[in-house]
């Protein structure tokens, strides 16, 4: 990803961040992203972000499963090894169902925790610059990118008079990298430090 | 103003005067503090129990299933009746996350975290019963379907002991994930607000780099809703099959078609139970008294009283269908060998425990009453316990051949195995206790405004007037 210019605004209450961000839209700043302590309904759409397909992935995985499960355990009763269990027949249809719905729940589940993971960039040591220490405790962070045709003295002038308080510039890399978080070491500062020396 | 209104009628969820960063204070601190005497009192001592169990595993292991005191006609016991036990224990969590979210029920944000790890906890003590009773637990594998060099002889999928396997295997990573999911937020709030290196490191780790984007959050909430919405009929599902290991067969006393309803109502009875006694320790020593409220422990009561009920008719069903059914070996099971003879004893617990006990809980006074909520959570365990042994023992003692008759008392290794999974559970839950964020702490924002006690007194503005009026301005809000 890439360093970027961002203008940080802090909102305390919900009621005030929902109709800032949609003056930032209307203004046609490029909103980088809202953080927020807890999912704040209906935000999603204020920002005009479109509905995830996670349900659409979560489908396929469970088909998956049940497909896995139900070929699976045909195959071994009837062609790898067709044992004579008492009598029955070979094709238990009601025997297989339990498993079936198990398999299904668990592919369904465990692809989707993945896809999500994947999707929002969530690892152990994976590492995301911070806007505001406390984006996580009670405050609405409104990020806001300084793009080359964007007036960052004029955003920040914007985001006051819609409510924002705390307001200040910061230089950020955007995407993710790894490492620790015990220690401060955003790719960028990195590349400053080996200038340096 | 918020979309979702609740009346003022309705309890506060929350009490006292919150605002957003109150509610982080307040369950994020006893992370970061020193834990009491008490605490330490607890882990050691569960720490201890761990260890006796552990030697009286290995003492069954190095000498063999013999040392249990089964025999050739009760071959299972103590063992399988602490498996049911447990997992049955297990299903509250799941309950009150998954099904009580689909239910839109706000006082599940309060509990469910807490009830969640109970699930883990015990399905993990859970697992160990029909793994070491197995005898030789080296060969404990050869219960997974692998391509193996025996044929391969694969395993029988039509036998609900494998079903089991499956389910309880499934129920426990579903529920691993659901939890975690839900704890990536709240491991973040503790890291961004770490003051030593150690705890920045750690929490940051296991907060997996969560930010709290917009675009995260729509997507936590969707799996959310879809992994609750498989964890409902999943935790159905998992006590269905339990139940299964003993409904399938011709034993009579098992060979019931009630036992699927029958077991899942006895599991939601019991984990609700199990999660009464944690809660009510949990909210004393971490302070949380006005997160996990009187209303939330009534209203579990409500759902104990039910489950109570639905069990004590099941126990009627049975007796009448006993007789009803005119079948001489389930009516000597019933009148002669259950509710009566040498084990009849354990029946008569079962019925006070598990019968007629909650029946208190009819009255609101009982249902919000600390003591009396903590020594009825632990007569129903006691109760469910004994109904486990009851099915179990009861049903075996006395089979077709009146010379193969016999009794049964746990040895030392049985007792030490149950009293070792006790001390388990407690060591995870004592380490939970302490440094995992107890409460659900996003989902408590989420609900702080509608259902917080401070925020509900502006909610008599919109009480007085009309519902158009409060549609209109919702409506044209931003």
């Amino acid at each position: 990803m890439a360093v970027k210019k961002f203008v940080v605004g802090l909102f305390d209450d919900e009621a005030v961040l929902f109709p800032a961000v949609k003056k930032v839209r209307t203004a046609g700043y490029k909103l980088h992203d809202v953080y927020t302590p807890f999912p704040v309904h209906g935000l999603d759409h204020a920002m005009g972000l479109r509905e995830t397909s996670l349900h659409t992935a979560g489908f396929i995985y469970g088909i998956t499963g049940t497909t896995t499960a139900l070929s699976f355990m045909s195959w071994i009763f009837n062609v790898d090894w067709p044992l004579n269990i008492g009598g029955k027949p070979h094709f238990p249809l009601p025997a297989f169902i339990p498993i079936t719905f198990e398999l299904t729940v668990l592919f369904a589940a465990v692809g989707m925790v993945y896809t999500f993971c994947y999707l929002c960039q969530l690892m152990p040591f994976v590492k995301k610059h911070i806007f505001h220490p406390r984006q996580t405790d009670d405050k609405f962070v409104m990020v806001i990118e300084v793009t080359e045709k964007t007036n960052a003295e004029e955003v920040k002038s914007f985001l006051a008079a819609a409510g924002a308080q705390d307001i200040n510039e910061q230089k950020a890399e955007a995407g993710w990298w790894f490492g620790r978080w015990d220690k401060d070491d955003e790719p960028y500062l990195r590349k400053i430090q080996t200038t340096n020396a | 103003m918020h979309l979702k209104y609740e009346s003022t009628l309705r309890e506060p969820l929350v009490d006292g005067v919150k605002d957003y960063h109150q509610v982080t204070e307040d369950i994020i601190s006893p992370i970061e503090g020193k834990p009491g005497t008490l605490w330490y009192v607890g882990f050691f001592i569960s720490l201890a129990l761990l260890g006796f169990g552990a030697f009286s595993v290995f003492w069954q292991i190095y000498f063999g299933v013999g040392v249990w005191n089964l025999n050739k006609t009760i071959g299972w016991g103590w063992d399988i009746t602490n498996f049911v036990w447990w997992v049955g224990i297990g299903h509250a969590g799941t309950l009150i996350s998954a099904i009580l979210l689909l239910f839109r029920q706000g006082w599940r944000t309060g509990v469910n975290r807490a009830a969640e790890a109970m699930t883990i906890f015990a399905v993990m003590c859970a697992g160990q019963f029909p793994i070491i009773h197995m005898g030789r637990v080296w060969m404990a594998f050869f219960i997974l379907p692998y391509p193996n060099t025996r044929g391969p002889v694969w395993v029988n999928f039509n036998s609900p002991l494998l079903w089991d396997v499956f389910a309880i295997s499934t129920y426990f990573t579903v529920s691993l994930l659901f939890w975690y999911s839900g704890l990536l937020p709240d491991f973040a709030s503790v890291r961004d607000r770490a003051k030593t290196k150690l705890r920045k490191l750690l929490y940051g780790i296991a907060a997996f780099g969560w930010t709290g984007s917009t675009k995260h959050w729509q997507r936590h909430e969707a799996l959310s809703l879809v992994l609750a919405g498989l964890a409902t009929p999943l935790v159905l599902s998992v006590h269905t099959i339990v139940s299964f290991d003993f409904a399938t067969s011709v034993i009579p006393g098992w060979h019931t078609t009630i036992f699927p309803p029958y077991f899942v109502a006895g599991a939601i009875f019991s984990g609700f139970a199990m999660v009464q006694t944690l809660l009510i320790i949990t909210r004393k020593i971490l302070k949380l008294e006005e997160y996990i409220t009187l209303g939330h422990m009534e209203a579990m009561n409500k759902v104990i009283v039910l489950t109570g009920s639905v069990v004590g008719c099941a126990y009627l069903t049975e007796l009448f269908m006993a007789w009803y059914g005119a079948n001489p070996y389930e009516f000597a099971t019933f009148f002669k060998y259950r509710a009566a003879g040498p084990l009849g004893w354990s029946y008569w617990i079962m019925m006070t425990c598990n019968v007629i006990t909650p029946q208190v809980f009819w009255f609101r006074k009982m249902r919000r009453s600390v003591a009396v909520t903590f020594v009825m959570s632990i007569i129903v365990n006691i109760g469910m316990w004994f109904e486990r042994f009851v099915i179990i023992c009861t049903s075996l003692y006395r089979d077709y051949l009146p010379s193969s008759w016999s009794y049964y008392r746990p040895s030392w290794p049985e007792v030490g195995f149950y009293m070792g999974t006790f001390g388990l559970f407690f060591t995870c839950y004592f380490l939970f206790a302490k440094y995992f964020p107890v409460i659900a702490l996003a989902e408590i924002k989420s609900i702080l405004k509608t259902s917080g006690e401070n925020f509900k007194e502006k909610m008599v503005v919109y009480e007085e007037e009309s519902a158009e009026k409060f549609a209109h301005d919702v409506a044209h809000a931003h």
